[in-house]
């Protein structure tokens, strides 16, 4: 199953069921604080998904490591290596 | 003497590392990473070898190379040039036909990717048997170097998505510092179309599928020192174009 077929499948589960309590489609007589509380669910599952989505990418971007430390080891390294490249006969 | 056990501890291990070394116009950088692979394995003391894979830099990358196999030895530094550009996907089966080792590690030879964490990898990989151990920019320890806050956004914005539809099993999707072991590489690299950033996505997007099991090092990643690295509009509008043909077809 691919990952489309997947997010297809969960996707219409999710829109059944709403679809189902919000009209009552099997005439289960729910109360209707039931259908009230369903109908507008869909746009609030889409804006907290939202919500969550900015603020895991902003933490994440704000707390992405800058490895200052490992580019000045590097820079040393290289020296070091030029030096002792050039004592082993390398023309660069 | 005592203490020449513990200066190389893995000598006697049979298990050997081939690295591939892709280059294209690498001739500043390609002495600088040997000299770090080289020092960094001689002090863990495992078994190894570098495959250098140059495809025809005009820059004279392969002459340095010569060079670099003269001071090292022709056991530790393998030459295996190819006439024009063809490709990271056909380097690496090229490089592949001729490993020696049963585990191999790839990685970039433009310093972004330091030697010193392939110790680490090794371990790791010995520690839960993995398939793969990746190299990971975004868990623990791991960062960037040289990215301004645009790049950043980018990355983990595009990080995050493919975290979301494909929900891959591992943190850092288009780095390309990996170790493999040698017949799960060749398995992934026979099925994996793309190109690029995305080559690196499917092959280990395509590892889960199979079921091989992944295992994850922090690393830093300092961007290039010398030549250019670019993340434009067609890098991104490529990523976009990979993300979704993998969603459909994995």
């Amino acid at each position: 199953m691919t990952k489309l077929v997947e997010w297809l499948f969960g996707v219409s589960v999710v829109v059944a069921a709403w679809a189902l309590v919000s009209f009552d489609l099997l005439d289960l007589s729910l109360p209707q604080t039931y259908r009230e509380v369903a109908w507008p669910m869909p746009l609030y599952l889409l804006v907290s998904f939202g919500c969550y989505s900015l603020a895991t990418v902003g933490y994440r971007v704000a707390t992405f490591n800058d490895c200052d430390e490992a580019a000045k080891e590097l820079q040393g390294q290289i020296k070091e290596a030029k030096e002792d490249l050039r004592k082993k006969g390398l023309k660069m | 003497m005592a203490s020449r056990k513990t200066l190389h501890p893995n000598r006697d291990s049979e298990d050997k590392y081939s690295i591939l070394l892709p280059t294209y116009n690498e001739r500043e950088n390609l002495p600088l990473i040997v000299w770090l692979l080289v020092k960094y394995f001689g002090e863990s003391g495992y078994n190894y070898e570098v495959i250098i894979i140059d495809d025809g830099s005009p820059d004279g990358t392969l002459e340095v190379a010569e060079q670099l196999q003269k001071i090292y030895g022709e056991d530790k530094i393998l030459l295996r040039p190819r006439a024009k550009k063809l490709g990271l996907g056909t380097a690496y089966i090229h490089g592949i036909k001729h490993a020696t080792g049963n585990f191999v590690i790839i990685m970039d030879a433009d310093l972004s990717h330091h030697p010193k964490f392939i110790p680490e990898f090794i371990e790791k990989q010995k520690e839960g048997d993995y398939d793969l151990v990746s190299g990971t920019r975004y868990k623990g320890n791991g960062g960037v170097y040289g990215w301004d806050l645009r790049r950043k956004l980018i990355s983990r914005g595009a990080n995050f998505l493919t975290q979301v539809l494909l929900r891959p099993g591992a943190s850092d999707l288009t780095g390309s510092f990996r170790l493999y072991k040698k017949e799960v590489l060749e398995s992934l690299v026979e099925r994996c179309v793309s190109k690029g950033y995305v080559f690196q996505m499917e092959m280990i997007v395509r590892a889960r599928q199979l079921n091989y099991t992944i295992g994850e090092v922090p690393i830093s990643f300092v961007d290039r020192v010398y030549g250019e690295s670019k993340l434009g509009g067609n890098e991104i509008v490529s990523f976009v174009k990979g993300l979704i043909t993998l969603f459909a077809t994995t």
